[in-house]
């Protein structure tokens, strides 16, 4: 190996890193604020890019109809906790406007002409099918058992991403697909050329950092989704909404995840079904972080990119089991650190 | 009608299955037997031990590549390992010793993770071990390896579906039938501990780490049996049946079935291989794709199915069979289970010598000292938050002190662990009540007398341990009796009133043959008539030499009955002499009444 070989690998892994931390964040986010570890946070990948392959391809995507699908069962299952709650029939402005909006959203796709719009105007219609979907996600499978046990939610979680990657499989079909990049240009760094695609995911995955930074540090809504994942029933007494904490997260979850999948889009193909491994390398850069620490998480996830990176140059056909072998000692490690008799919680 | 008579209608409808179905729905049969294996394994581990794994294909696999290296590429094996190819049953061996080493290694490193770590890490491991089958040289890649001689029993070949029907179902039968042996059982009781009961277990001298790797390597070893069988039905493998997917169907199939039951285990595996053969037929027509559509639809009814019925089928299906369950018996007389020798009265039993308990900032205890002397009632008191439990704790380590000695019998056991210190003769009962609530007062009694027995899993598996079993249950239940909870014996515990359930306690503590008793507020929620009685046990296992330490904040009971009082507040000890001397000692006087302000 050499200098321009290294960089080009180090390049690779720290792309890839970048889309891995902002994966973990999410994923410890999620896990945080409502105990579920969101499995799903992949699809979002997966859909988000497969979304604009559809999207730049001119087709009005078919995902539009899941988001429909999900508005009207989320409708229906709101009309009944309604009815079981107060006895009659009350139907909010709220409940009509996400009834509606799928609907006008697949109008205005179907309309418009696809293919010819600026890259922005995709992405922010792919971001408009998508990111929706994480609170109904939330609404639908998880908040009526909110108050299970982790492994209750962990197998509705592996449940709902087997659904959903049936679902992508039916409405993208198995071709893999790829975008074009944002731009063209390229950056000579030493010996190699830096290409804008590797710079543009950088750049994304921090500022989005950034901003989730200062979203939880500095605002009320951030506080309240920090006061809950700290102390949950302490929380809701002090009047923060476990469920409007939850919806909140899988609305963030699912926007990281979109954005995340947009990003990767030029870089590799993306197959129905590749959203699983991603988020499972972004699980292992949390669980590195101990699912607790926020800025240990991230660099544990740049740290996957690096190792998946420069495993593939040395053993390419090991490279996955090289990562996910490496959670082994971090979990040894873990496990020295603590050794008391833990309760597990009951069913 | 009784169960047996079920299983007797069951088992011969399994005979003459093959006799009368078609091969398609024998194959069917095959599958489902192999799959409830490896699901009978997640009972074990998840139903009952709340250890959650989706990496049990990974140990199918190794079960089936043991045996398809070993009996296809003897050729290019070394010749110690080579030998082994000749017969099916010596690659068996092979699979399950391989299998357990691997187990071991990978249970030492991720069982000791709590909670949501565990899922996390099988499925890291998993997804190793089914990568390594397609990438490792000599495994055939991703197209497999071909011609593997079918299992011979003698000079009979089982090469076709219907004869190998046969050995799956009956290795399957044998599973089930040890493991509902081993969870009536001294060792079975321990695992049905593990979930949510692992503090009171130590605290009774169970290793529950030992019994999380016990259960583990037993669903791995089924796992393995269940690919050795599938290898040899197939006579071919490639890496796909042993990915994660399919490890995540296992777990499907045992919560349908319901994890906590045993036949549930061959429910789920049945529903689930038959729906997805259905969905498999019918999916791709209705949709006019093809692709593996099933997943939508299970993936969603799980999601139903665990908001709706988060127990599974088989609870539901047992309340359509009207099946009366049968009692444990209990046989009085069983010969009476060897006891510790007492202490001479007035020894010292228990000594604690300033033990200090910090959490961060907070000192719980500062310097507490305090003796037991054998065949005297200790009382601890002191206001609420005073810290007498946390002192309980320090005392059977349940927690171990920041600083400070702990001697109990002269034996120095500060940090040597709850199970330890059980093993040296202490017993306790819990503040909130410790008790497995699903199981009945006698099964919860025998818990305290773990360390009485000594039976292990393999002998419980086999039925060997009846006799010791016997005197287990006898003592258990003469324990009952003792505190006066005879005609409970068969009632589940959680269905006890809580005054009830803290007398539960001290007749598992008393199950344990003990000579130092701590009770932690044993008369709370008791009545007039009941607190007497408790009282009068009290007195005559004090008579009988035992040494007893007691938190409690009745005071007439307290006074009353107790030798001496230590009183506490702030984890301080305040104040310590004969009850009469306490109840005008001004500094209790203070603590419990308030002083007056200069």
């Amino acid at each position: 190996m050499n200098a321009q070989i290294a960089l080009i690998l180090g390049q690779d892994g720290i792309t890839n890193g970048a889309v891995y931390a902002l994966l973990a964040l999410s994923i410890l986010l999620v896990f945080t604020v409502t105990r579920v570890l969101f499995i799903p946070q992949g699809e979002f990948v997966a859909f988000g890019a497969l979304t604009m392959a559809a999207l730049q391809a001119g087709t009005p995507t078919r995902m539009v109809w899941l988001l429909a699908g999900f508005a009207v069962a989320e409708f229906l299952a709101d009309v009944i906790a309604a009815r079981r709650r107060t006895g009659n029939l009350r139907i909010g402005p709220w409940m009509i406007i996400k009834l509606i909006y799928p609907f006008a959203l697949a109008a205005l796709l179907y309309a418009l002409p696809l293919a010819s719009l600026p890259m922005v105007l995709r992405a922010l219609f792919a971001l408009a099918i998508l990111v929706p979907m994480g609170p109904q996600l939330y609404r639908l499978f998880f908040q009526p058992i909110a108050s299970a046990s982790t492994l209750v939610l962990l197998i509705v979680s592996i449940a709902v991403h087997l659904a959903l990657v049936g679902l992508g499989l039916l409405i993208f079909g198995p071709e893999g697909a790829r975008t074009d990049p944002f731009s063209d240009v390229s950056f000579p760094l030493g010996p190699i050329n830096i290409n804008s695609q590797a710079i543009w995911v950088v750049l994304v995955s921090l500022i989005l950092i950034v901003v989730l930074y200062t979203f939880f540090e500095r605002t009320m809504y951030g506080k309240a989704l920090r006061a809950a994942a700290f102390n949950r029933l302490g929380a809701r007494l002090m009047g923060i909404s476990p469920t409007l904490a939850g919806k909140a997260t899988f609305f963030l979850a699912a926007l990281i995840g979109t954005v995340s999948g947009i990003l990767i889009a030029p870089i590799t193909t993306i197959y129905f079904d590749s959203g699983f491994l991603i988020s499972l390398k972004g699980f292992v850069g949390s669980i590195i972080g101990g699912l607790v620490s926020y800025p240990i998480a991230a660099a544990g996830a740049v740290l996957v990119g690096l190792i998946e990176a420069f495993s593939a140059f040395w053993a390419s056909a090991y490279k996955d089991i090289i990562v996910f072998t490496l959670i082994i000692p971090v979990l040894v490690w873990r496990s020295l650190k603590s050794h008391h008799v833990e309760e597990e919680d009951d069913e | 009608m009784k169960p047996r008579h079920i299983v007797l209608i069951f088992l011969a409808l399994l005979l003459l299955a093959p006799l009368v179905l078609p091969p398609f729905y024998v194959t069917l049969l095959n599958y489902i037997g192999l799959y409830a294996m490896v699901s009978l394994g997640l009972v074990l581990l998840t139903g009952v031990g709340g250890l959650t794994s989706f990496g049990q294909a990974a140990f199918v696999g190794l079960g089936a590549y043991t045996t398809a290296v070993l009996t296809t590429q003897a050729d290019s094996l070394p010749a110690w390992l080579a030998w082994m190819g000749t017969s099916p049953w010596i690659t068996l061996v092979a699979g399950l010793i391989l299998t357990l080493v691997v187990a071991w290694l990978l249970g030492a490193i991720t069982l000791s993770l709590s909670g949501h770590f565990l899922p996390l890490g099988t499925i890291a491991w998993g997804l190793s071990l089914y990568l390594a089958f397609g990438s490792v040289e000599g495994l055939g890649g991703h197209t497999g390896l071909p011609d593997i001689p079918p299992i011979s029993l003698g000079s009979l070949v089982l090469n076709t579906g219907p004869s190998i029907y046969y050995l799956i179902w009956a290795f399957l039968m044998l599973a089930v039938w040890c493991t509902r042996n081993l969870l009536d059982s001294r060792e079975g009781r321990a695992i049905r501990a593990l979930k949510g009961g692992r503090i009171m277990a130590e605290s009774m001298g169970v290793n529950t780490t030992r019994a999380r790797m016990v259960i583990f390597l037993i669903a791995a070893l089924q796992a393995c049996a269940s690919g050795w069988l599938y290898a040899h039905m197939q006579r071919f493998v490639n890496p796909h049946p042993f990915g994660l997917q399919m490890g995540i169907e296992y777990m499907f199939m045992t919560v349908i079935g319901g994890a906590g039951h045993v036949w549930g285990a061959i429910a789920g595996a049945g529903i689930f291989t038959v729906l997805k053969q259905w969905l498999q037929d019918w999916m791709p027509r209705l949709l006019g794709q093809t692709g593996n559509f099933e997943i939508i639809v299970f993936g969603f009814g799980m999601v139903l199915l665990l908001h709706r019925a988060r127990g599974g089928i088989w609870p539901v299906l047992a309340k359509l069979v009207p099946v009366k369950k049968a009692l444990l018996q209990v046989d009085r007389q069983a010969q009476a289970l060897p006891r510790r020798d007492m202490p001479a009265p007035g020894t010292v039993l228990l000594e604690a010598r300033d033990v200090t308990r910090k959490f961060g900032g907070l000192v719980a205890n500062n310097a507490m000292s305090l003796t037991v002397h054998a065949g005297e009632i200790l009382a601890l008191i002191g206001p609420n938050g005073a810290g007498k439990s946390t002192m309980f704790n320090q005392i059977s380590g349940v927690d171990t002190p920041t600083s400070g000695q702990v001697l109990l019998r002269g034996e120095s056991v500060a940090g040597t662990g709850a199970r330890h210190i059980a093993g040296l003769g202490l017993s306790r009962t819990f503040q909130h009540v410790k008790l497995l609530s699903r199981m009945t007062v006698l099964e919860n009694v025998a818990i305290g007398a773990h360390l009485r027995g000594h039976r292990g899993v393999i002998q419980a598996a086999w039925r060997l341990d009846r006799q010791e079993e016997q005197r287990l249950l006898a003592e258990a239940a003469r324990q009952i009796e003792r505190v006066g909870l005879g005609k409970h014996l068969h009632d589940e515990a959680g269905s006890l009133a809580l005054g009830h359930q803290r007398i539960l306690e001290i007749a598992r503590a008393l199950a344990s043959d003990p000579c130092l008793l701590l009770l932690d507020e044993p008369a709370a929620g008791l009545r007039y008539q009941e607190k007497q009685e408790l009282g009068e046990l009290l007195r005559r296992l004090r008579a009988e030499g035992m040494g007893i330490l007691l938190v409690e904040h009745d005071m007439d009971f307290v006074m009353g009955l107790v030798d001496r009082v230590v009183v506490m507040d702030f984890g301080q000890k305040i104040a310590e002499g004969l009850p009469a001397e306490i109840q005008s000692h001004p500094a209790v006087l203070e603590a419990y009444l308030g002083g007056i302000d200069d």
